[in-house]
């Protein structure tokens, strides 16, 4: 038997590493990816505390979670997609037409 | 054997979620997220979620991570992208959570609370597709009709964005 | 077979609004590009319908009704904020009228996203459940992302889309690591649940600590409060003004909302705790807010940093809340926060209603000095930008005064006192801003060699946003209790 803070320990490291790729990547993608990685945190947990609390609700969100997940990264990428055509950079800092 | 599952599971996932981060080209990194999804439906299938392991493969490794894949061949990335300035806050951000994270794992005792007894949820059959489709379309139908607007929200949305030129705004 | 008749009635408003999002969707392609208006006024008609049937239900203000297995709630909290977010909606398509005409925006999804944007701004106030409040916050935000970034053909709107989407996307994020933790503590998702299981097992779970901290990160973005504004000036600055409006306004009242009603209904239990982390917030957004602005020489970025400010003014409500519940000041507090958001709106369009449609030769003039001279070509125009500025700095009698009053009001009472001269300190810093654009306004010549002048592009729309803006700013100042008695009589049952 896998004990509950198993699964939540993966979920927190998981959660970290994608918290860590927002802040030091600066590359658009990866920096979407690793928002993809901190969902999937949120998710492992969902589901591990809705298996051991016997209760469903865990599993509706995950479901949800994935589909909203899904329309962020279309509209994301989309977005990636226009800014690309004009300046030719995905990355994060180049984008400084507006400044502090 | 169920401790040896996890084991694989949780140390492949945390490898790759770390090369994701980590790798300079965005393909292999869009790589190791493949890998680090089909890992994570592994663990949901070890927690009896199989209808969700099912939808991880099939709407995250199979449609969220070609659109990424596409997209990053599409605009053909270089890899010289170098770490971002913010490394010492990230740092800092990275330990506190990580010190809180041991001290999750070490709260091995905890009492989990118990199941509220008033759930008009069905246990037995938990992760089961037959149950979960019972309460998506009962229980959870408002939520179930907000996210279907989202999804039409963020396909609308991204062909406004991405078509050549709509309206009179190039005009 | 269960029959959702009852249910669907309770979120008729939401209905209407989806359906007529949904019709102007199909109409858009087979409407002329010069009848793209019709558009505009089928949505404001919807909007009439919405303030009909939630305003009829003002006799009966605190009934409070759920539906869909009580996953949401139409209470009188629900009921105010619904009111507001339909006039600020209304009155913002009626500013994108001419505002997307002079920038030749003719995109008739415009006005089916805003819509789109208010029923997912109404699902939040609404929700009383953290999926079905999460849900809606990405509803609004999804369609957010998208209007920041329809001006194309400028690189400033896209940056501002580009960067609205990585921020919001990564404090959704957090908001939904914390709602994982919430239930894994609970052991449900209902703003109820939560409420019972803090009530019985205690706070020393540290579960429950780290998941309240990153709920307040996460709305702490949506907010744009202080340390998690960063994105606020650019995204403010680079997106249709039309659209800056109503990010300012309707998104940050429905962030509220539900802000308030996840931590009061649900974490009400640990309100000690975070009514501490919430002051702390409010006394660095107060400072770095008010300060920051003084610098800005782009009008847009100026009221960027001042409507972070009034995030910050807004929290004080809260943090009085947090303090004084459980006894009478609670409500108060609660009553304030509604009161200022509902006050701020005012303001807040008619400062960027009048920036849009300012132009210089087509463009709009965004810089503080554009503005030099105007009171001599437009006397009218920069009168009323003065009310506004006014307002925006709190002086009597206008409505800002009312707002910061009973904030103030609040903090004295739950024995905060310091809170509000502190606060009230920074007001007057913050009137050292406002006023810079008064006397530029008053006192400055245009600068002869600029060439073109910039003006006020006036258009019948334009007026009754503008009249509307002026009417709420002096009236609501000068006549304060109606609604002062509604935001008390609507504020959330406190436990």
């Amino acid at each position: 038997m896998v004990p509950l803070s198993a699964y939540v320990a993966v979920s927190a490291v998981l959660f970290i590493t994608g918290l860590l790729g927002v802040l030091i990547r600066r590359n658009f993608i990866i920096v979407l990816m690793a928002v993809e990685i901190m969902l999937n945190a949120a998710n492992i947990n969902l589901v591990a505390f809705s298996h051991y609390l016997e209760s469903m609700a865990g599993q509706l969100v995950a479901l949800f979670v994935i589909a909203i997940a899904a329309g962020e990264a279309a509209v994301g990428l989309a977005i990636i997609i226009v800014v690309f055509r004009g300046k030719i950079s995905t990355n994060v800092d180049e984008m400084n037409v507006l400044k502090w | 054997m169920e401790q040896l599952f996890f084991f694989y599971f949780a140390a492949v996932i945390a490898v790759a979620s770390v090369l994701v981060v980590a790798l300079r080209n965005p393909i292999y990194s869009a790589l190791s997220l493949l890998i680090m999804f089909f890992h994570v439906a592994g663990l949901y299938v070890s927690l009896r979620a199989e209808f969700l392991a099912a939808v991880q493969v099939i709407v995250y490794a199979g449609a969220i991570l070609v659109l990424y894949l596409f997209v990053v061949m599409l605009l053909n990335l270089k890899q010289d992208d170098r770490y971002h300035r913010q490394w010492p806050v990230a740092g800092v951000v990275g330990l506190t959570l990580a010190v809180e994270a041991v001290m999750l794992t070490l709260l091995k005792g905890r009492a989990i609370p118990p199941a509220p007894a008033n759930t008009n949820e069905t246990v037995e059959g938990l992760g089961n597709t037959e149950a979960l489709g019972d309460a998506l379309y009962s229980t959870y139908l408002f939520p179930f009709e907000v996210a279907s607007l989202i999804l039409l929200v963020a396909m609308i949305g991204a062909i406004i964005l991405a078509k050549k030129d709509i309206g009179g705004s190039e005009a | 077979m269960t029959s959702y008749g009852a249910d669907l009635l309770v979120i008729l408003p939401e209905l209407i609004v989806v359906g007529a999002a949904c019709l102007l969707l199909v109409l858009e392609p087979l409407t002329p590009p010069s009848r793209k208006e019709l558009l505009a006024w089928l949505s404001l008609g919807a909007l009439a319908l919405c303030i009909g049937l939630t305003g009829g239900q003002i006799s009966v203000l605190n009934l409070r009704v759920s539906a869909f297995s009580d996953l949401v709630v139409v209470d009188g909290y629900a009921r105010f904020w619904k009111l507001l977010l339909y006039g600020v909606t209304g009155l913002t398509i009626l500013m994108s009228l001419p505002y997307l005409k002079a920038e030749r925006l003719q995109l008739g999804e415009y006005y089916g996203f805003i819509l789109l944007a208010l029923s997912g701004m109404m699902v939040m106030v609404s929700g009383a459940d953290l999926l079905t409040i999460y849900l809606g916050t990405e509803l609004m935000s999804l369609s957010l992302y998208v209007m920041a970034g329809l001006k194309r053909s400028s690189p400033r709107s896209l940056e501002a889309s580009a960067k609205y989407f990585v921020l919001g996307a990564f404090s959704s994020g957090l908001l939904l690591y914390g709602i994982s933790l919430l239930y894994g503590v609970a052991g449900g998702t209902k703003l109820g649940a939560v409420a019972a299981a803090i009530g019985s097992r205690g706070f020393d779970d540290p579960l429950l600590l780290i998941a309240t901290i990153l709920l307040a990160a996460g709305f702490g973005f949506k907010l744009a409060v202080v340390p998690f504004h960063m994105w606020t000036p650019d995204v403010y600055q680079g997106a249709p003004t039309s659209v800056t409006a109503f990010m300012a306004v309707a998104s940050k009242a429905a962030s509220f909302a539900a802000f308030l009603r996840v931590f009061v209904e649900g974490l009400g239990g640990l309100k000690a705790d975070w009514s501490n982390l919430f002051l702390l917030l409010c006394l660095v957004t107060l400072i770095l807010g008010n300060l920051v602005a003084i610098v800005q020489t782009n009008i847009k970025r100026m009221l960027a940093y001042s409507s972070i400010a009034h995030a910050g003014y807004a929290l004080i409500g809260l943090v009085a809340a947090g303090r004084g519940m459980g006894e009478s000041g609670g409500a108060s507090g609660l009553a304030s926060v509604m009161l200022y958001l509902a006050l701020y709106a005012f303001m807040t369009l008619g400062a960027f209603a009048v920036i849009g449609m300012f132009r210089k030769g087509g463009l709009e003039g965004e810089d503080i000095e554009d503005f030099a001279g105007l009171a001599k070509r437009q006397p009218l125009a920069a009168f009323l930008m003065l009310v506004f500025m006014v307002s925006l700095a709190g002086i009597p009698p206008t409505a800002g005064f009312i707002g910061k009053f009973y904030v103030f009001m609040a903090a004295v009472e739950a024995g905060l006192a310091w809170l509000a001269v502190v606060a009230l300190i920074f007001a007057a810093i913050s009137a050292y801003y406002y006023m810079r654009v008064v006397m530029v306004m008053y006192m400055r010549e245009p600068d002869p060699s600029a060439g073109e002048v910039p003006q006020l592009v006036a258009s019948p729309a334009l007026t009754v946003v503008l009249a509307c803006a002026v009417a709420g700013v002096i009236l609501f100042g000068l006549f304060p209790n109606p609604l002062v008695s509604l935001a008390l009589q609507s504020v959330l049952p406190l436990k």
